[in-house]
């Protein structure tokens, strides 16, 4: 029985992850190295990971640091009456429900060219959809959640307590900060901006669809892999699929590392009564 | 720091916490906020620490209204019931923290901080980190650190509820001499009558959001103002049903047939009862015949159970005074009770002694 | 004075942040819903081509979300009651599915699938296809959603007690009893919050599905893809309405999860 259930889940593994990953790796090859390398060089391609990197970059930064500020209002900002925190939870929960497409609609929806805050933000010279700000937005709301959800839980352990006491020896809210909540949070606050990065750099369907995939332009490697798939671009699709791939099985190595520093962390506060 | 507290109002949302405190506090007191769970002595602590605002009401510190400080503002030392030691820094860094905050110079903070971890017996621990600390160590760090900087005010929120009873004790004593080789005016909150008795120079009892009564130990645990005190302050007899003792005729007053009047409650502590011989010559007459019906050994003293009449009340007795034995006959002298009734309190002596005690209150 | 305008400030910026990043977008599409009209909306709904795609999304999903309840209940279970060589890797595996781009995953199974591989042309030989029908879809479906069951079941698994199981073995319980009597009703909680999760991802993926699905209206087009179908072509209307309906489907889901999962914490 034991074997049994062995074998199979070595050969569900095999199916479902494995085996379809050795494809892109054999399909980034069919050219052998220079194909693989020119697909990667291509003018589109470098521009499109300039485009991905852009939006890592700024997607990254807001929602790190307001997820941050937002994690401690929302746990120690006592403004917020009773029955607005639920509220507020249940908000940052959305975007993990919303299908990416109808996320990059929504957009598109609100600030398309036709639209009162599209107009306004025209007469600017701003374009919000079908360029990059817009593709910043949808992906800024579909990896919202992930620094707030780390870092909320781990503010709600830790209590107040250790933050008053910084307080009452006279250090300032931006040295309570530093020194005293930074600390604790600082590898969640990692962890969040790492799923962050990963999240941003490999959104699709929202980023598809806020940019209309215009090459060189608004394109991002999820959406020239998109397009290389479908003008049947094989060695072009697989080499960026590749190197996607890499980056999520780096970031899977990193969150694995991060939580097991967590844990260990966790395990000394843990023997602290029993010491 | 002498610190007056004026009409004192704090509600969470619509719950009332704190209705309406007064009180004063003289510079050097060591005061302990005594009362039940929930009644109030956090909140308080905390609106002293400026942690928490007043809804109404003045706390003032030194003689200026401290309401629009803030905490870091007013110089307090506050110590923590869970301690909330900073657990990524050392023993050192956690005492030096506050001296860091106030830019002292670096071998001053050295020389401060090894001081007081001497004083507190912690030399040995000042490189470890809180979680490879006992209970008792940890509370001791808590301390230095709130003591570094100097505070005019020291604040303590249960300071020894996480630790176990054989060590609370010799650190209560131990927090005794710190506080009065410092002078520094102390305020701690515990729900431990012994703790309070044994440490404080004054006592506030408070319940339900209000101050019952103010004083010394000896005075509120021998004039309660309210039944709430006598009840809450060491043990009692309480006489549930209207009874007649010799030498009380005054409960008459206070009895309707079967009932107690004006809600009235007689409580007799275990002290004013005295175990005699039958065959006692002194006072005789002042005292009723009761039998001994349970005796227990208690460490320091017996624990005594007699039954008069219908009357079940307990004493304690000297180990060193003579035993008595379950089903001895003794002569029972009860040299006073108190009665907390609407129409007034007062401590009613035995009118067969020859000395008047009575007095009120 | 210069505090409380600082106070103030941060939380307009909150606050405008998240009305700014989530709840405008969200309400836009409901206004642009509402404002067709109940009766247009309707129509728009139910046309033919649309109630198709809606429906063939949530039957499909829930083929998927049974498919991925068995995979991964075992899986779960084969990774934290058994030590075998290699467990760690797999482990760590579990969750690439969520990692990688989708887009990457929908290359991916196009390579395995087409007609060109040697995969494709075994199965063809015994007469299956897999591409571009509804097993693509599921196939995408059952692949995107794999972690969420195995996440979610496997700390009820390492919580649940060593003893319970044994103290069954020594009432006389067969394996298979113990796992139904015992291990099963701990698990079930778990089992059940992971499939929503699973079922409400399967609902809204898009990248792999619309690279292996062929995407042939009344056949194999979900409601995802119809929805960029109709951006595509400026059919506002058409877009709107099953964006509605999906996303509040996607709504329900989210709350029967967060309703389980506070009874949970009780
Ligand atoms: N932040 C708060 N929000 C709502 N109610 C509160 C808050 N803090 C205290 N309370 C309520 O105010 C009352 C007084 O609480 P407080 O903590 O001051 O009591 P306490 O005397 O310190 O009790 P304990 O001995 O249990 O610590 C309690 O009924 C408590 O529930
Ligand atoms: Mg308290």
């Amino acid at each position: 029985m034991r074997k049994l259930l062995i074998s199979a889940t070595w050969f569900l593994f095999i199916l479902i992850i494995i085996f379809p990953i050795s494809f892109i790796v054999t399909g980034a090859f069919e050219e052998g190295w220079s194909g693989f390398i020119e697909a990667l060089t291509r003018p589109e391609a470098l521009h499109a990971m300039k485009i991905s990197l852009y939006i890592v970059v700024v997607v990254t930064i807001f929602n790190v640091g307001l997820g941050i500020l937002f994690s401690l209002e929302l746990v120690r900002g006592n403004w917020l009456a009773r029955w607005v925190k639920p509220v507020i939870n249940a908000i940052i929960d959305l975007p993990f429900a919303v299908s990416p497409v109808i996320g990059g609609f929504m957009i598109i929806l609100l600030y398309g060219p036709e639209t009162v805050l599209g107009i306004f933000f025209a007469s600017f010279g701003v374009d919000i959809v079908f360029a990059l700000p817009g593709m910043i937005l949808a992906t800024m709301f579909v990896t919202f959640p992930f620094v707030v959800r780390e870092v909320v839980p781990v503010l709600e352990e830790i209590g107040e307590d250790v933050e008053e006491a910084s307080r009452t020896l006279g250090a300032s809210k931006w040295r309570t900060f530093r020194q005293v909540t930074w600390p604790s949070i600082q590898w969640p606050v990692v962890y969040g901006a790492v799923l962050t990065i990963a999240r941003s750099l490999g959104e699709f369907g929202a980023v598809l669809v806020v940019s209309g995939n215009i090459i060189n332009q608004t394109q991002t490697v999820t959406t020239l892999v998109y397009q290389d798939a479908d003008y049947f671009n094989v060695v072009g699709a697989n080499s960026l699929a590749l190197i996607l791939c890499l980056i999520s099985i780096v970031t899977l190595l990193v969150l694995d590392g991060l939580k097991r520093r967590q844990e260990v962390l966790r395990s000394e506060h843990s023997s602290e009564g029993s010491v | 720091m002498n610190i007056q507290v004026k009409d004192l109002y704090k509600n969470f949302g619509d719950f009332q916490a704190i209705k309406g405190v007064d009180f004063s506090i003289e510079e050097g007191k060591l005061v302990g906020l005594l009362g039940p769970s929930g009644g109030g002595k956090t909140s308080i602590l905390r609106m002293l620490a400026g942690l928490e605002e007043p809804s109404s009401g003045q706390v003032i510190l030194n003689g200026k209204v401290a309401n629009g400080l803030t905490v870091q503002e007013r110089e307090i030392g506050f110590v923590f019931q869970n301690y909330a030691l900073f657990k990524h820094m050392t023993v050192f860094e956690n005492v030096a923290y506050g001296l860091k905050v106030k830019k002292v110079d670096k071998a001053r903070i050295k020389q401060r901080v090894e001081e007081l971890l001497e004083l507190m017996g912690l030399a040995q621990t000042i490189n470890k980190y809180p979680h490879q600390l006992s209970g008792g160590q940890k509370q001791r760090v808590a301390f230095a650190r709130a003591l570094a900087p100097k505070p005019k005010l020291l604040l303590l929120d249960e300071p020894f509820a996480a630790i176990d009873a054989k060590v609370r004790k010799d650190l209560r004593l131990w927090l005794r001499n710190v506080i009065s080789e410092f002078g520094i005016t102390t305020i701690f909150v515990t729900h431990d009558q012994d703790e309070a008795i044994e440490v404080a120079d004054e006592l506030l009892i408070i319940n339900s959001g209000k101050v019952e009564q103010q004083g010394t130990p000896w005075d509120i645990y021998h004039r309660p103002a309210s039944r709430f005190v006598a009840e809450f302050l060491g043990n009692s007899n309480q006489l549930i049903s209207p009874v007649t003792l010799k030498g009380f005729e005054i409960l008459q007053k206070y009895q309707d047939g079967q009932e107690w009047k004006e809600n009235s409650s007689v409580f007799i502590r275990p002290e004013w009862i005295e175990i005699r011989p039958l065959d006692v010559s002194y006072q005789k007459n002042a005292g009723e015949t009761a039998e001994v019906t349970h005796v227990h050994f208690r460490g320091d003293a017996w624990y005594i159970e007699l039954q008069l009449a219908d009357l079940k009340l307990f004493t304690s007795l000297s180990i060193n005074a003579p035993r008595y034995q379950v089903g001895d006959q003794v002569n029972l002298l009860i040299h006073k009770l108190s009665i907390f009734s609407d129409v007034g309190n007062e401590i009613a002596g035995n009118s067969l002694l020859n000395v008047s005690l009575s007095y009120h209150i | 004075m210069r505090d409380k305008l600082e106070k103030y400030a941060l939380r307009s910026i909150l606050i405008g942040y998240l009305i700014v990043l989530i709840v405008a977008p969200l309400s836009a599409v409901y206004v642009q819903g509402f404002s067709l009209g109940l009766s247009n909306f309707w129509k728009t709904v139910t046309d033919e081509m649309a109630l198709h795609a809606i429906t063939l999304t949530i039957r499909l999903a829930v083929i998927a979300t049974l498919i991925q309840i068995i995979i991964g209940t075992l899986i779960a279970y084969v990774l934290t009651r058994y030590e075998f060589p290699g467990k760690r890797y797999l482990n760590s595996l579990v969750d690439l599915p969520f990692a990688l781009p989708t887009a990457v995953s929908g290359v991916m199974f196009l390579m395995v699938l087409t007609p060109n591989s040697f995969v494709g042309q075994m199965l063809d030989s015994i007469g299956i296809s897999l591409l571009f029908n509804q097993s693509a879809i599921i196939i995408g479906m059952v692949f995107v959603t794999f972690p969420f069951i195995v996440r979610a079941v496997q700390p009820l698994l390492e919580n649940l007690d060593e003893d319970q199981v044994q103290a069954s073995y020594t009432l006389g319980a067969s394996k298979w009893r113990t796992f139904c009597k015992v291990v099963f009703p701990a698990i079930l909680p778990g089992i059940i919050a992971g499939s929503l999760l699973a079922f409400s991802r399967a609902l809204a993926e898009f990248g792999v599905i619309a690279l292996i699905s062929g995407n042939i209206p009344m056949e194999t087009l979900v409601a995802s893809v119809y929805i960029f179908g109709q951006i595509e072509s400026f059919n506002t209307e058409g877009a709107t309405a099953v964006s509605v309906v999906l996303l509040t489907f996607s709504f329900l889901v989210l709350w029967i999860t967060n309703l389980t999962r506070r009874r949970g914490d009780i």
